[in-house]
């Protein structure tokens, strides 16, 4: 049996005197599609953000690809992560925003091609071939040359996958990327995250509140109440055979609210 | 007529030596102003305290004083500037002083999104500064700079008092050689008030070139 890629030690955060995250445990093995599911507030996006760096951990430990995240080892000492340790780790996640976060004053093109050259020292023609191909598969090959201003938000987003994919990260992290979206514009984007479960083999964290989705997208699902893993299993356990009380109750405001499931 | 065609020939070279003033003085105002407005969002102490000393100082003492500094007290260190020296390095670094703050402000407005953008695009920290937050921070300084510029010329006028030869002080010569006060400070009017024009224009059309594509306009 391989070994988890990410392993999530007893981790707890808070926001001054509220706990985010309270001893929060998971593992993820490399190449599982996971999708994270639960209620406002119950820290889905806090553990992506600190997944991707975006936000420090009080306590607990993480490993990404058998490394620490936080910490590194030194002499046999486990010490808190500096700038360059976090720099190295950073190379092996991605990560896709609910609003794209693309930069405004650069084309589709040079959004892609940025990161590439600039961290990893990839020619500009290696780069912009690489970006192409991959504008290509979001279905964007005709928008290189664009600003993200000329784009609705459904290809927007499809940019904003392409510049995470430029970087060939081993884990994407996915927070609510349709939920900003008007809903003609969702399935585009969904479409897109298909195509990458099923032709790549990256390790992919979905946050969604769309179950629907999250069904057939996903290897297994968590559910997430006030900072902890409530249930988690397959698809099929969780929103057809749900055995927590608070996963149901979940699952039936979902449902009364119109989505499909 | 030939007279007075003579004097609008002082009064034009006069004007020639402010607009070098304005131009010099605000090339070294902008570097300061870049480097001391990141300077105060630096990580490191150190930095920072640099970067606000020298804009508390340059702020909080007036243009006449570092003027007279450049000019009448560096000479007592072994540093003799020229009346220009002295006049775009005392305009330059007071004007650049504030203009600091304009840099300062224009990051700070940069949304979080996009310095997230940067690190989970693993960028660093400078590589996200020079790429993505200055250029859009560019167009947020640019108005404000424009009116640091107007103002950096209209202090210009205050290298009269260490005798160089700028529009101001070819208005009193002038002045004082014919006797006539309309002639001489109608021109300088006139001729201040279209450079601020000029600036103004300029830093318009400069915003206007940099905001195209922004705002979902065809380029
Ligand atoms: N920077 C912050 N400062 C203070 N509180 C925060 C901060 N970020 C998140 N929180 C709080 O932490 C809690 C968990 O937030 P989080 O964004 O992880 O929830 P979520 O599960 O993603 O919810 P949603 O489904 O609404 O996106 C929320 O109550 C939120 O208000
Ligand atoms: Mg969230």
């Amino acid at each position: 049996m391989p070994a988890p890629i990410i392993k999530v030690d007893a981790i707890s955060k808070s926001f001054g005197a509220f706990k985010v995250l309270d001893g929060l445990s998971m593992q993820v093995m490399p190449g599982e599609k996971l999708a994270l599911i639960g209620p406002s507030g119950s820290g889905k996006t806090t553990i992506l953000r600190i997944l991707m760096t975006l936000e420090r951990i009080d306590g607990g430990h993480i490993q990404i690809d058998g490394e620490q995240l936080y910490h590194m080892e030194r002499n046999g000492q486990l010490l808190p992560a500096d700038e360059r340790h976090l720099a190295k780790m950073r190379q092996k996640i991605g990560m896709v925003f609910q609003l794209f976060n693309l930069f405004p004053h650069k084309c589709v093109m040079d959004n892609v091609t940025l990161a590439p050259m600039l961290t990893k020292g990839v020619a500009r023609a290696a780069a912009e071939k690489r970006a192409m191909e991959l504008l290509d598969m979001v279905g964007l090959a005709d928008k290189a040359k664009a600003m993200p201003a000329q784009l609705s938000g459904g290809q927007k987003q499809r940019v904003a996958i392409a510049r995470a994919l430029a970087l060939s990260p081993k884990i994407m992290l996915f927070d609510e990327v349709t939920s900003a979206l008007d809903p003609e514009l969702v399935e585009e984007v969904l479409n897109v995250m298909r195509k990458l479960a099923a032709e790549t083999d990256m390790t992919m964290l979905l946050v969604t509140h769309e179950m629907g989705f999250a069904h057939d997208f996903a290897d297994r699902v968590l559910f997430f109440d006030r900072g902890k893993i409530v249930e988690e299993g397959k698809p099929d356990e969780i929103f057809r055979h749900p055995k927590q009380e608070r996963t149901q109750g979940f699952l039936k405001k979902i449902i009364a609210a119109g989505h499909r499931v | 007529m030939t007279q007075w065609s003579g004097y609008l020939g002082l009064i034009l070279q006069g004007a020639l030596v402010t607009v070098e003033l304005t131009l010099m003085g605000s090339v070294l105002a902008l570097v300061m102003a870049f480097l001391a407005g990141i300077g105060r969002v630096s990580r490191f102490f150190i930095v920072r305290a640099l970067a606000t000393t020298y804009i508390e100082f340059f702020r909080g003492t007036s243009i006449f004083v570092q003027l007279f500094w450049a000019y009448f007290v560096l000479p007592f260190v072994g540093l003799s500037l020229t009346p220009l020296q002295a006049g775009v390095l005392a305009l330059g670094l007071n004007v650049g002083a504030y203009a600091a703050e304009v840099v300062r402000g224009a990051i700070l407005s940069i949304g979080d999104e996009q310095y997230e953008a940067c690190t989970a695009l693993n960028l660093g920290r400078w590589q996200g500064m020079r790429h993505v937050i200055l250029p859009q921070a560019l167009l947020v300084m640019l108005p404000t700079f424009g009116n640091n510029a107007i103002e950096l010329l209209k202090a210009t006028s205050v290298v009269s008092l260490i005798s160089l030869a700028d529009l101001t002080f070819q208005a009193q010569v002038v002045r004082s050689q014919t006797g006539s006060t309309l002639m001489p400070f109608a021109s300088v009017l006139v001729i201040y008030f279209v450079l601020a024009l000029i600036i103004s224009w300029g830093v318009r059309s400069l915003e206007r070139r940099m905001a195209r594509g922004l705002d979902g306009v065809r380029v």
